[in-house]
């Protein structure tokens, strides 16, 4: 290829143009700095490093690690590590104090909340809700309305060993028996109990159930693990049946299937997989949300 | 490929090029070039005294503002102006700024674009000539350049000679002055970020922190390689203010101005002499160049208002010389304005408008800004409260059917002593407030201590017996209130239910 000898030149500026021209206008040709060239360079020089100092080529098998020996899976470890250092003057603190010294300090008690928080949305918001909400089945933690008891020593025990759980011998036990489905009850009684427990519970009675049969069944079923006046046993981790939490639901079908099926939730035991002091952490947050007793 | 190249006279009538026979590009001309040489001469005259009485007020601010001292009490820094990142403070005499508070940052920086601009309407590329700090250490270091390697000529022979050690010597003098000069600059810029006189013991007996060094080497690093390397390419190539600047002027505007009308036609004293002998009308300028030489970033004012000229006025004085020798009027190069130069060229005096549409908007807009920021600087609280709904559960039902809203409260004490505050909530009829950790005052209301220039975060926890009208959003107040009992700050959400 053969270029012209000599630029055409722009009359008004005196600067040669590139020869492109559109409507009239041409395109000046204003050279770029050298300087600028060579900073461009530079950084390609600059790249190349990134090749010899990091994990760059990929070969047959591996790859190319090099110098510096980074990856980005290390690089974690090494946040991590770091994290445990931050924390770990606190966290130290944290495994030697008792639930109610660290109620009691008001530091120890916002670190300990914070570490339950995060805790709690990696490892339970996904029964009990981002906010302990809870939903049907899932016990709400906000509430002051507990199972198996809302004191810390009783949240910790549940998150250590679970409900239900039957990998661990510690776990919660006691189901509420299947009543229909084992022939205990039949169909009219198990009627005539749920409207009993509907009139207990406050909420309007569905159909026309028979309540003085259905006060005598209860008495003769129910009363030994929901109490005399329905009030429930967190020993046996039966709930109350006289406030205003119901945890499948109040309607008659809902406490028809109860009776019938029986059974309940069941809670993984967590002594296994987190360390104490997250458990700790835990049961500090979960026992402020605002029902811990 | 052959390009027949157009005589500019008849370019038009001719076919400019067989698009048959073009390859891809026509560049005939280079991509890249060296940078011109520019070898300033030194002048003197009313902007040289500008420029050095600036050069020194702004280094000498620069320099030493660490070392000023403002007392503030046992337990904030004694420095009067701080950035202090590790406790997230900003400390400006008497202001203490937070972090949440950057807003006065944002009306600074509004206000410097704004007075930029004002500047510009007046009297063009005032900040480029005189305060950019591109333009103030540039000139620090070609002050040094001349004092070691002598004025213009000596410079270009220098600069020309073949290597000897006369010339390593001088070369070397001027880059250790440049790198002390640069190294005292990055010196000075950490001190801004902790204790300065404390740092400066750390620095000299090596014990400072090594962010400390990094920032000294970057800093370090840029003033020698901006001020005495790259210069006006800075301003040519980098900087995007000349672009905007050009958008902003007009003809109103007052600019360093070659004023064409008297200086043309150009020519030598000798034959403008011979000229205006023979009553005919020569310019004044005598084309001696002096203009170009004094130039800093090496443009030619003659060619009217160009992306180069950075209007530092030392063009003016370099004429000014240059025309008292050759016994006509000063100022044919001047701070003038587009509108006067056509107006005398058709015989008409000058006229000078700084009050205009455009003017009188920037003083509105800077006033109104800078009030706005005065008064709110005035009247900044030295306590806070913000009040965060939960959002998950909205509202929790209790045993025993009441019902119950969780909010995260977060008191700020900005106060240099710990302090009790009270906290009032209103709006909700049968409320129980629950504050974890609360004491509690004459009123019954929940109170609590949060420490000298601190926030404190606390969950409050609103609970009503009262039945609540359907998918219930009862507006609330919660209100800040001191041991004296004043109110402090006031704060609104909602009570929720079903």
């Amino acid at each position: 290829m053969s270029h012209a000898s000599e630029p055409r030149v722009d009359a008004h500026t005196g600067t040669p143009t590139t020869g492109h021209e559109w409507d009239g206008i041409a395109e000046l040709n204003t050279p770029l700095p050298r300087w600028w060239l060579w900073t461009f360079y530079a950084t390609i020089v600059w790249s190349i490093g990134y090749w010899v100092v990091y994990p760059a080529w990929p070969l047959a098998t591996t790859h190319t690690n090099g110098l510096f020996g980074w990856n980005s899976r290390a690089a974690i470890v090494d946040e991590l590590n770091e994290l445990k250092t931050i924390r770990g003057a606190a966290g130290a603190k944290l495994e030697k104090a008792s639930l109610a010294e660290i109620k009691g300090d008001a530091q120890m008690l916002s670190f300990a909340r914070a570490q339950g928080a995060a805790a709690f949305a990696t490892n339970c918001a996904p029964c009990h809700g981002a906010g302990a909400q809870g939903a049907k089945g899932y016990p709400n933690l906000n509430d002051d309305e507990w199972i198996w008891g809302g004191t810390p020593e009783a949240i910790s025990q549940t998150i250590t060993h679970g409900i239900r759980w039957d990998a661990d011998k510690d776990s919660r036990a006691g189901a509420m028996p299947a009543f229909g489905k084992d022939g205990t009850l039949k169909a009219d009684e198990i009627a005539n109990v749920a409207g009993y427990v509907q009139s207990i519970g406050g909420v309007k009675v569905e159909g026309s159930p028979d309540l003085a049969k259905g006060k005598t069944i209860y008495a003769e079923n129910c009363a030994a693990c929901h109490g005399d006046d329905g009030k429930g046993n967190m020993e046996l981790g039966s709930p109350s049946l006289v406030d205003k939490i119901w945890l499948y639901g109040s309607d008659k079908a809902t406490i028809v299937n109860r009776i019938q099926n029986g059974g309940g939730g069941v809670m993984p035991s967590w002594g296994g997989r987190l360390d104490p002091v997250t458990i700790k952490s835990l049961t500090v947050y979960v026992h402020s949300l605002g029902g811990g007793k | 490929m052959s390009v027949t190249s157009p005589s500019p006279e008849t370019g038009a009538s001719q076919p400019r090029f067989d698009l048959a026979k073009t390859d891809d590009t026509l560049i005939v001309g280079p991509t890249y070039a060296a940078a011109k040489k520019i070898f300033p001469q030194k002048t003197s005259g009313t902007y040289r005294r500008i420029k050095w009485l600036v050069l020194f007020v702004t280094l000498g601010i620069y320099y030493f503002l660490p070392f000023v001292r403002w007392d503030r009490g046992p337990h904030a820094p004694g420095q009067a102006v701080l950035v202090d990142l590790e406790h997230r403070r900003f400390y400006f005499f008497f202001i203490e700024i937070w972090p949440q508070e950057v807003y006065y940052f944002t009306g600074l920086l509004i206000i410097a674009a704004l007075t930029l601009f004002l500047m510009n309407a007046l009297a063009g590329r005032v900040w480029c000539g005189y305060l950019c700090w591109q333009t103030v250490w540039t000139d620090l270091f070609m002050a040094v350049e001349r004092w070691v390697e002598g004025d213009r000529r000596e410079r270009m022979q220098l600069d020309a000679a073949p290597w000897s050690a006369r010339k390593i010597g001088k070369r070397a003098l001027k880059h250790f002055i440049w790198l002390m000069i640069a190294w005292w600059t990055g010196g000075v810029w950490v001190l801004y970020f902790a204790d300065a006189p404390t740092l400066v013991t750390q620095l000299a007996t090596l014990q400072a922190p090594s962010i400390a060094y990094t920032w000294i080497g970057i800093l370090t690093f840029t003033t020698y390689i901006f001020a005495g390397h790259m210069r006006e390419q800075t301003c040519l190539y980098m900087c995007p203010w000349p672009r905007i600047q050009a958008a902003l002027t007009d003809e109103n505007a007052l600019n360093v101005t070659y004023r064409y009308d008297r200086g043309e036609p150009r020519m030598s004293v000798k034959k403008a002499a011979a000229v205006r002998k023979a009553g005919e009308i020569a310019g004044d300028c005598v084309d001696c160049n002096q203009c170009v030489h004094a130039c800093p970033t090496g443009v030619d004012i003659r060619h009217g208002p160009q992306l180069g000229c950075i209007q530092c006025g030392l063009c003016i004085d370099a004429c000014d010389t240059v025309m008292r020798k050759v016994g006509r009027p000063e100022r044919l190069i001047a701070y003038d304005t587009d509108i006067n130069i056509k107006r005398r060229a058709v015989g008409l005096p000058n006229v000078y408008r700084f009050v205009r549409t455009r003017t009188v908007l920037y003083v509105v807009l800077i006033s109104l800004i800078a009030g706005g920021m005065a008064a709110k600087l005035a009247t900044r609280a030295d306590s806070g409260l913000a009040v965060i709904h939960d959002r998950n559960p909205q509202y929790v039902l209790l045993s025993d059917g009441a019902l119950r809203n969780g909010y995260t409260v977060r008191f700020a004490n900005k106060a240099p002593e710990p302090r009790t505050f009270a906290l009032a909530v209103e709006g909700l009829k049968g409320a129980t407030v629950e504050l974890a950790g609360a004491g509690k005052d004459a009123q019954g209301r929940p109170t609590i201590e949060v420490g000298r220039d601190q926030t404190r975060e606390v969950r409050l926890l609103l609970s009503t017996r009262e039945s609540l009208p359907a998918n219930a959003s009862i507006p609330m107040t919660f209100t800040l209130i001191d041991e004296t009992g004043k109110v402090l700050a006031a704060a609104k959400d909602f009570f929720r239910g079903p």
